[in-house]
């Protein structure tokens, strides 16, 4: 039992404490103990990684409670994945909102940050049911501050949705766990998947219905066919770099599902076997296809790239509802790629609505913006990756999620489904490139013009910032060969629920702790 | 006291669900704290409904019948977390009941009963003349789209 383990969780936390204490101190320190917290959270989530690529289970028993009485924290591959996946977006973010001042239009930015983060790592980390409500709750507070953070007529509208449907997923959540626990006795998942491999008959119907509640909160916070309509507006609406840490938000909804439906409801769970599957997968599409009718019909950018990020939440959906060891290792290379492009998108679309001034990133002719050259090229760098075209990591991403479809029963759905959506995609974004960049105002209209304002100049920190995440794509591309052998070996430790199950329980407390 | 518990949780959840799917941030609210109320009680049923046990097993005591410890653990959690979400809602309602200028969902139009904001008290962000008209939707659209561009260049 290392104590490293449990590090993910607390260093922020301590950090947000220690962050709320130095206020009086000034922005620059705050910047200084928020950047320097998230940087070790890096190289923290790294070193577990490798721990974790070694194919074991690290238990944490948190206050030495042997499991399923206690709390357990759990570091698997799975989770030492999301866990590397969230530092490295934090980090992205964070840089961009320090070097854009982001973080000077309200007071407690790295403070909601970093306890957005403590919230991300925990629910990633446990092995507890009700404590990944806990943990959700956490991340949702913190995100209702961030997504606030500053001001705006419609940032309020939109958050105000985003509250009222996220408490409404959390009321759900604590239904279904109640019925859980009701029928099983317990909320441990290891030891749920145990008791319901052998839960009489007549519960199975309480729990089914159960687990399929629990698939609507993590529909929810997935933005899921027909509960992602808050999704779009929130993430268009809020500032930048909040909009890109968010990028990892819905990935949470994908990560419960594996974690807990693909662990409770694994193929060794006797009748109520991946019951599931079918409902993820039909929606998954559903997903799918509106996302991409919601991406040509996108008003600005940073709505479009929130309907891109629901395309790619649907093309993880389709992954996870195809339900074999294979798929589930391309969901995750595609997760990876995803997750960080969508966030260097957000960041993009705020470098080019500064640069276009009063224009913003409304789809409509305005005046040149300043390095346009340089900026487009990292749009079309950014657009290609996004809609999976090659050579970058999107493209891999679709076909190892293809090829992982062609022997299932609803092979053409999907990949027609995929592709028609994908086509959609590609138009939009070559139209919404051509509009940005190419169809600009000749300089005497602009001069006639009532809008005056001219653009910012590129801030070449920020700026490096993006690239940064950009660079995601190619390195997935590059180092393909050791992250899929890494996504292939936690699809198949994923796929062994009873090893997990078996190392969960069977972990002993620690005899003498004051040693 | 079965039949009693279920009815409770029944009652307040439909009255929960209708007052969520209300069109103004009171009701809506309103319907939250309704719903946390149900599934707290619904969580304590879950632990089975006992009388005159005690949570902590008494090794001197004759009978081995307890009350279950953990749904009571756990609604206390549930009832701390609902109660700091409530508190937040409501601040956020304030606000977004002084930003928009009404208290809608959607924060498109005024309540019959309810009269426009004074030109003195108005928030910087809406205007008079949305909030005045009629229910025609497409028009008020319009003339919001207008105002938050022009909030925008400003």
């Amino acid at each position: 039992m290392s104590h490293l383990t449990a590090w993910p969780v607390f260093l922020p936390l301590i950090a947000g404490f220690i962050l709320l204490l130095v206020q009086a101190g000034g922005l620059r320190l705050q910047r200084v103990i928020s950047l320097v917290v998230v940087l070790g959270l890096v190289i923290l989530s790294f070193t577990l990684l490798i721990e974790a690529s070694t194919g074991s289970y690290q238990i944490y028993l948190l206050g030495n409670w042997i499991a399923p009485y206690g709390i357990v924290l759990v570091l698997d591959q799975l989770s030492a994945l999301m866990v590397a996946i969230t530092s490295l977006l934090a980090l992205g973010a964070l840089a961009y909102a320090v070097a854009t001042d982001t973080d000077k239009k309200g007071s407690h930015f790295h403070v909601l940050f970093q306890l957005q983060l403590f919230g991300l790592n925990g629910a990633f980390l446990t092995g507890d049911v009700f404590n990944l409500f806990v943990f959700f709750e956490v991340l949702l507070l913190a995100s209702y501050g961030l997504l606030l953070h500053g001001n705006g007529r419609m940032r309020t509208k939109a958050g105000l949705h985003y509250v009222v449907i996220n408490l409404i997923g959390s009321t759900l959540f604590l239904f279904a766990v109640g019925a859980l626990y009701g029928v099983l006795g317990t909320l441990n998942i290891a030891d749920m998947a145990a008791k319901v491999a052998v839960a009489p008959a007549e519960d199975l119907g309480l729990i089914a219905a159960a687990g399929l509640l629990l698939l609507v909160v993590f529909g929810v916070k997935a933005a899921m066919f027909p509960l992602y309509l808050w999704m779009p507006s929130a993430y268009a609406n809020t500032s930048a770099p909040v909009a890109a840490l968010f990028a990892i938000m819905t990935k949470v909804g994908i990560y419960s599902i594996i974690r807990v439906h693909g662990t409770v409801f694994s193929s060794q769970a006797g009748e109520l076997a991946n019951y599931y599957t079918p409902w993820v997968l039909g929606l998954g599409l559903l997903t799918l296809f509106l996302a991409a009718l919601g991406v040509m019909a996108s008003r600005g950018l940073r709505e479009q790239i929130a309907y891109l990020v629901l395309a790619s939440v649907a093309t993880l959906l389709i992954g996870v509802g195809l339900n074999s060891a294979e798929a589930l290792s391309a969901t995750l290379y595609y997760l990876i790629h995803s997750t960080l492009i969508a966030g260097a998108m957000f960041l993009l679309a705020d470098v080019i609505l500064k640069g276009r001034g009063a224009y913003e990133d409304r789809f409509e002719s305005g005046k040149a913006m300043p390095n346009a050259i340089l900026i487009g090229s990292v749009f079309m760098f950014g657009a290609i990756a996004m809609t999976g075209m090659p050579p970058l990591s999107g493209f891999f991403g679709k076909v190892l999620i293809l090829s992982a479809a062609l022997d299932h029963a609803w092979f053409a759905w999907i990949i027609g489904v995929v592709l028609v959506a994908g086509l959609l995609m590609i138009l939009s974004m070559a139209r919404t490139g051509s509009l940005l960049f190419y169809k600009i105002l000749p300089e005497e209209v602009v001069s006639k013009s009532t809008i005056t304002s001219t653009g910012q100049p590129l801030n070449r920190l920020a700026f490096v910032a993006v690239i940064g995440l950009f660079l995601a794509s190619p390195i997935l591309v590059l180092f393909a060969q050791p992250i899929t052998a890494y996504t292939e070996a936690t699809a198949k430790q994923q796929f062994n629920p009873s090893g997990y199950i078996e190392a969960v329980l069977s972990t002993p407390a620690i005899t003498e702790p004051n040693k | 006291m079965e039949w009693l518990i279920s009815l409770i949780i029944g009652v307040l959840t439909a009255s929960g669900v209708y007052l969520t799917l209300r069109a103004h941030t009171f009701p809506v609210v309103m319907g939250l704290t309704l719903l946390a109320y149900a599934v707290n009680v619904f969580l304590f049923a879950m632990g089975r409904l006992t009388i005159g046990l005690p949570a902590v097993i008494d090794k001197t005591a004759e009978s081995i019948n307890y009350s279950d410890p953990l749904p009571q653990a756990l609604v206390l959690t549930a009832i701390v977390i609902a109660f700091g979400m409530t508190a937040f809602l409501i601040v956020l309602a304030l606000k977004a009941r002084g930003e928009l200028g009404n208290d809608h969902v959607d924060g498109l139009h005024l309540g019959k009963d309810e009269l426009p904001i004074k030109k003195g008290q108005k928030p910087k962000t809406t205007g008079n003349s949305i909030t005045k008209q009629t229910n025609d939707g497409s028009q008020m659209k319009q003339s919001n789209s207008v105002h938050s561009m022009q909030q925008e260049v400003k």
